[in-house]
C-alpha cells in the first residue's frame, strides 16, 4: 500500500514537469504558426533549461534564491496534493503560499522593474483567488466533499453543473499561464514588456528553478481542467487539451490589458459568473 | 548541435548606430526570416542572454553602457558585432568622438559585414556564435574573432578617378 504512494508521487514528479514541457513547446510552436512562422523545436523549452542550468550563477542576494526554492516545492506539492485526491481548499492555500514565495523573491531586490512586477502579481491574485475559491466551494455543493478524490466517483461530470464556474475559470488560466490580455508580471512572449518583470533579477540556474517551476505550473492547470469531466479520463483530456488550445488562440488575438482593467474585468464578469452558477446550484436545491 | 548552442539568448544594445542594423534585427524576427527556428529569443534583459548583439561604432558616451551590458550577462557569453561601424567604425571613422571598433572594448567573437548585414548574414552570425558557447564552456577563449575584409564595392583605379 506504502509503496503505490511512493511510486505515484515519483511518477508525478517525472511525468509533471515533462508533461508542462511538451504542452509548453506545443504551445510556441502553435504560436510560431499563427503568425505564419515555421517556430522552434517541440523540446526547446527542455533546451532553454538545460542551458540555464549550464551558466554562471550570478546572485543578488541569498534569500532571493530561497524564495525561487519555496515556489518551486509549493507548486510540486500542489500537483502531487491534487493527483494524490486530496483537499482542493488546501490545494488553493498552497497555490497561494507558492505565489507568494515568488512575489516576495521579487520584492527582495532593488530593482524596479521586479517591484513592479511583483504588484502585478499581487493584483492577479487579488483578482483570481475569489474564483478559484468559488469555484471549490461549487464543486463542495455538487459532490458534497472538498476531497479532489470524491469528484472522480460521483459519476456525473462537474461541466454540467458547474457551466459558468467553468468558463470563469478559464479567465483565472489566462492569468495563470501568463497568456496575453493579462501576461502583465511577467510574459513568455513578450520579453521586453517591463523587462520580464517578476524575474528580471534571476539569471542563469535560478531562472532555471522558476522555468522548471512553470512546467509544472502547466501540468497543475491541465489536470485542474480535467476535474471538470472526471468519470471519463479520455473526454477529460480532450476538454483540457480543447481549453489550453483556446488559450493559445486567446493570446494571439489580444492586446495586453492594463492591471485596472484586469481587476475590473475580473472581479465583474468573472466573479458574476461564478457567482450566478452558486446562486442557479441552491435554486436547484430548493434552498 | 549541443545545448548551449539549442537556446541563444540574444540582448541588443545600439551603440551609436544609424539605426540601419538595427532595423535589420528587427527583420530578423519577421515571419520571413523567424529566428526562433533555431532557439533564438530576443530578450530585454542582459541577465537572461548568451549573445550580445552590438551594432554602431562606438563613441565615448556610450563605452560605459556597453561594459556595463556586457558585464551583467552570466557566462558563457559571446558578442556578435553587427555591421562595418562596428569593425572599423563604417562612415563615422574619422569623427572625433568614435573609438572605431567594438574590440577595443569588449572581446568580439563574430563580425557580421555589411552597411547593413541582410537578415541572412546576421542569422548565420548568431548561429556561428551559438556554436561557440559550447567551446567557451570547454576552455576556449573569448573574443579574437577576424575583422571581414571584404570589399563590397570594390576599389577605384586611380587613373579612371
Amino acid at each position: 500500500m506504502m509503496w503505490e504512494v511512493w511510486f505515484k508521487i515519483l511518477m508525478v514528479l517525472i511525468l509533471a514537469p515533462i508533461g508542462g514541457a511538451v504542452l509548453m513547446g506545443i504551445d510556441r510552436i502553435l504560436t510560431a504558426r499563427m503568425q505564419r512562422r515555421v517556430g522552434p523545436p517541440l523540446l526547446q523549452p527542455i533546451y532553454d533549461v538545460f542551458k540555464l542550468l549550464g551558466k554562471e550563477p550570478i546572485l543578488l542576494n541569498r534569500i532571493q534564491v530561497i524564495y525561487a526554492f519555496l515556489h518551486l516545492a509549493f507548486i510540486v506539492l500542489s500537483v502531487i496534493f491534487l493527483v494524490m485526491g486530496q483537499d482542493l481548499l488546501m490545494l488553493l492555500f498552497i497555490i497561494a503560499f507558492a505565489n507568494i514565495a515568488l512575489i516576495l523573491g521579487g520584492m527582495s531586490v532593488r530593482s524596479p522593474y521586479s517591484r513592479i512586477g511583483s504588484q502585478r502579481e499581487i493584483l492577479q491574485m487579488v483578482a483570481y483567488e475569489p474564483i478559484l475559491v468559488l469555484m471549490v466551494v461549487g464543486i463542495y455543493l455538487v459532490t458534497g466533499s472538498f476531497l479532489a478524490s470524491d469528484i472522480a466517483s460521483s459519476g456525473r461530470p462537474l461541466l454540467f453543473s458547474l457551466p459558468l464556474i467553468f468558463v470563469a475559470f478559464l479567465l483565472v488560466l489566462t492569468v495563470k499561464l501568463q497568456k496575453s490580455p493579462f501576461d502583465l508580471a511577467t510574459s513568455h512572449h513578450a520579453h521586453q514588456e517591463i523587462v520580464k518583470g517578476i524575474t528580471i533579477e534571476y539569471s542563469g540556474p535560478y531562472l532555471a528553478i522558476l522555468e522548471i517551476a512553470h512546467f509544472y505550473k502547466v501540468a497543475l492547470l491541465f489536470i485542474m481542467l480535467m476535474l471538470f469531466w472526471l468519470p471519463n479520463i479520455y473526454i477529460a483530456l480532450a476538454l483540457a487539451a480543447g481549453c489550453y488550445f483556446l488559450e493559445i488562440v486567446i493570446d494571439n488575438a489580444f492586446a495586453r490589458l492594463t492591471p485596472i482593467w484586469m481587476l475590473q474585468y475580473m472581479w465583474t464578469v468573472g466573479l458574476g459568473m461564478a457567482f450566478t452558477n452558486i446562486i442557479w446550484l441552491y435554486m436547484g436545491r430548493g434552498l | 548541435m549541443t545545448k548551449l548552442a539549442k537556446s541563444p539568448w540574444v540582448v541588443h544594445y545600439n551603440c551609436n548606430s544609424c539605426n540601419g542594423c538595427d532595423i535589420e534585427i528587427v527583420a530578423c524576427l519577421t515571419p520571413m526570416y523567424d529566428l526562433e527556428r533555431f532557439g533564438i529569443l530576443h530578450v530585454g534583459n542582459p541577465k537572461h542572454a548568451d549573445v550580445l548583439l552590438v551594432t554602431g561604432s562606438v563613441n565615448h558616451r556610450n563605452v560605459r553602457v556597453l561594459r556595463n551590458v556586457y558585464d551583467q550577462m552570466p557566462d558563457p557569453k559571446v558578442v556578435v558585432a553587427l555591421g562595418v561601424c562596428t569593425s572599423s567604425g563604417g562612415i563615422f571613422a574619422d569623427c572625433y568622438n568614435v573609438y572605431g571598433g567594438v574590440d577595443k572594448v569588449i572581446p568580439v567573437d563574430v563580425f557580421v559585414p555589411g552597411c547593413p548585414p541582410r537578415p541572412e548574414a546576421m542569422i548565420d552570425g548568431i548561429v556561428k556564435a551559438a556554436a561557440k558557447l559550447e567551446a567557451l564552456r570547454g576552455g576556449a577563449k573569448q573574443g579574437g574573432a577576424e575583422k571581414p575584409k571584404v570589399f563590397m564595392v570594390p576599389p577605384v583605379p586611380k587613373e579612371q578617378a
